[in-house]
């Protein structure tokens, strides 16, 4: 704790942890929308397009000027966009085979152009491919003013727009019947990603800013079924994923922060995909235990059903060894299940020393009930993991 | 701006629609007056959802024109509900049943202003027209199918329109819900309602709509239900393909 409070004295991981805050909010935010959108590649298309401009920015600039460099690298992260949506409107692709074109051909224009400018003589100390990875710690305190600008613009418009954004996002086609500019809302989403992106590039670089768009958005959506808490929820991700990767990385010498707030949002987003109440792997786990555990329960009780009418008297006791013996397994845990309901109940039966059950009278309705029940129907029932609840 | 036939809820003339040169909808011409239930039944790929979008100013027609009540959409939007299909969106968004109606009032809300109280009093009164009250706070991933399409229904209710477009609203729908949808339409015709429905069931086409049209790729009938279910029509749209640009060999086709 200390520590962490003489980390937070340094000018530099201030910087960087201001930084991390501004850009976790931003991006967790639009990321929301895009994966809602299912355009969750997106991002990785617009950070690995900056690729190109950012290179040809030091080209025209004729040096490591920031601002040269990110302005390059918005305008060609926006051609790529335009190139996705023009090959979608166009041709027969579809988004995502769409966006991992424009993808690799601009990244590989990308990587060319690097490649370029560092054997050129005297670029060598150029030191662009920081780009790539990250390198937090060149954040200058000027740079937390844009940054800050660009996360209040942004929230600004998610804020004004929210509910034709809602809207354009569940049902597009509805959307624009109503008369609402969708090709605008889409347009404006898209540049303001590629603007998030584009502050990202010094923080967490072309190859791991995609993570910052998807990982808050991911894991928000897992703890709650409101849009608003989604959002919310999101940044408050982004923007503890980033202090913490921040401080992490400020603890030892060399430790690169990009790649390790993508690590602490990646840890996030992990507890989030297993903990998760509702829709975690975890709680999906143990509702499929328990509906097994529920149908076996039954299956005990319809043999039992079935013992006492060949027998030819309702009260017969069963013994619980002939039920282990039936389905090949201790059936104690089950019939202690169907005891909780009030279906069965435990009686002696001398001289047989093993444990014996009876069903109650509840108890055999509910097994003469069973064929039918076990039928559901199809109301409520849906596909996926968290629609089977009930 | 003159009005262009003002006595039709819709009209379309000389329709034509094409994706990468294919047509989908070829000089199409319907007319529905107003206060019917129409069906439009066709095959598989014979344009009825194009049919409905091209209406709605959500496909860009090759050639031809729509009016609503005399006017193009564009100004009619206000007097339409539409319904699309409702396999078209994704269920698992996070939302809930009541915030779904409410969407249907984001057009005439305008920029800046928030649902309120106002808004969901009517998202309840149409839930509970399509019998869905007690789902209201529902999260929609929950939704059997047929309630996800009463959702949607009631999401066309609260535009509170002249002229509704659905888009297969029975498929794939339980029959309660089935009978529900079916309800609340004619309720909307006995108000004076025009109802376009696309629909796939050719069982109840006569016991559920009073107007209808065939329609692959061409129009090939329409009009009273009694007049135009005819065999010949049936066979014209079904049986085998309908040869483009060949449409003087279509028995019962209207021009």
């Amino acid at each position: 704790m200390e520590t962490a409070i003489a980390l937070f004295g340094d000018y530099t991981l201030r910087t960087v942890a201001a930084g991390a805050i501004l850009l976790g909010v931003t991006s967790g935010a639009l990321g929301s929308f895009a994966v809602l959108r299912k355009q969750s590649l997106l991002g990785d298309t617009l950070s690995h397009a900056a690729l190109p401009g950012i290179a040809l920015g030091f080209l025209i600039a004729g040096g490591r000027s920031l601002s040269a460099v990110l302005a390059g690298a918005l305008a060609t992260g926006i051609l790529a966009a335009l190139t996705m949506l023009l090959l979608v409107r166009r041709s027969r692709l579809k988004t995502d085979a769409s966006l991992g074109v424009a993808l690799s051909v601009y990244f590989a224009a990308g990587v060319v152009l690097l490649s370029f400018v560092q054997g050129r003589a005297g670029a060598g100390q150029a030191g662009l491919e920081t780009f790539l990875f990250g390198q937090a710690a060149a954040i200058l305190r000027s740079d937390l003013w844009i940054m800050g600008a660009v996360t209040v613009v942004s929230i600004a418009l998610v804020a004004a727009t929210w509910k034709e954004l809602k809207a354009a996002t569940f049902d597009p086609l509805f959307a624009a019947s109503l008369g609402l500019p969708i090709v605008a809302l889409d347009a404006i989403m898209t540049a303001m990603i590629a603007l998030a992106v584009v502050l990202g590039l010094q923080m967490v670089g072309v190859v791991l800013m995609s993570a910052m768009i998807v990982a808050p958005a991911v894991a928000a959506r897992q703890w709650t079924e409101r849009l608003s808490t989604m959002v919310i929820l999101a940044s408050t991700f982004g923007a503890v994923g980033g202090v913490v990767g921040a401080l992490i990385s400020a603890t030892g010498r060399g430790l690169a922060t990009g790649p390790l707030i993508v690590l602490s949002l990646s840890v996030i987003t992990a507890i989030s995909l297993a903990f998760a109440p509702n829709r975690g792997l975890i709680a999906a786990a143990i509702r499929r235990a328990r509906s097994g555990r529920a149908l076996r329960a039954r299956q005990v009780l319809a043999t039992m059903d079935r013992l006492a009418s060949e027998h030819g008297h309702p009260d017969y006791a069963t013994e619980q060894g002939m039920l282990d013996t039936y389905f090949g397994m201790s059936t104690a845990g089950l019939l202690r299940h169907l005891d909780q309901r009030g279906w069965v109940r435990r009686v002696e039966h001398r001289p047989e020393e093993g444990v014996h059950w009876v069903l109650t009278e509840t108890g055999s309705e509910e097994a003469s009930r069973l064929p039918g029940d076990e039928g559901r129907d199809d109301e409520g029932q849906n596909e996926g993991v968290n629609g089977g609840r009930r | 701006m003159s009005l262009h036939e003002p006595d039709l809820a819709v009209h379309v003339e000389d329709l034509t629609v094409a994706y990468h040169a294919k047509p989908v909808l070829w000089d199409v011409d319907l007319d529905v007056p107003p206060g019917v239930m129409a069906a439009i039944v066709g095959p598989n790929g014979a344009g009825k959802s194009t049919l409905i979008k091209a209406v709605l100013g959500l496909i860009r027609p090759t050639a031809g024109h729509v009016s609503l009540f005399g006017r193009p959409y564009a100004e009619q939007r206000h007097r339409v509900g539409y319904v699309p299909q409702r396999t078209s969106v994704d269920w698992d968004f996070p939302t809930t049943v009541a915030d779904v109606v409410e969407m249907g009032l984001y057009g005439r809300l305008g920029w800046l202003r928030r649902p309120g109280r106002a808004e969901r009093a009517r998202a309840l009164a149409a839930l509970e027209q399509v019998g869905l009250s007690d789902y209201r706070d529902r999260q929609i991933a929950q939704l059997s199918g047929g309630q996800q399409q009463r959702t949607f229904l009631a999401r066309a209710l609260v535009q509170d329109a002249d002229v509704y477009f659905l888009d297969e609203p029975m498929a794939g729908v339980d029959a309660t819900s089935e009978r529900a949808i079916v309800d609340v339409l004619r309720e909307l015709r006995d108000q004076g309602k025009t109802v376009v429905v696309v629909h796939h069931d050719l069982q109840t086409v006569r016991t559920t709509f009073d107007w209808m049209m065939f329609l692959n790729v061409r129009a090939i009938a329409q009009g009273p239900v009694e007049e135009v279910y005819t065999a010949g029509n049936l066979r014209a749209t079904y049986g085998g393909q309908v040869a483009l640009l060949e449409g003087s060999g279509v028995p019962g086709a209207t021009d």
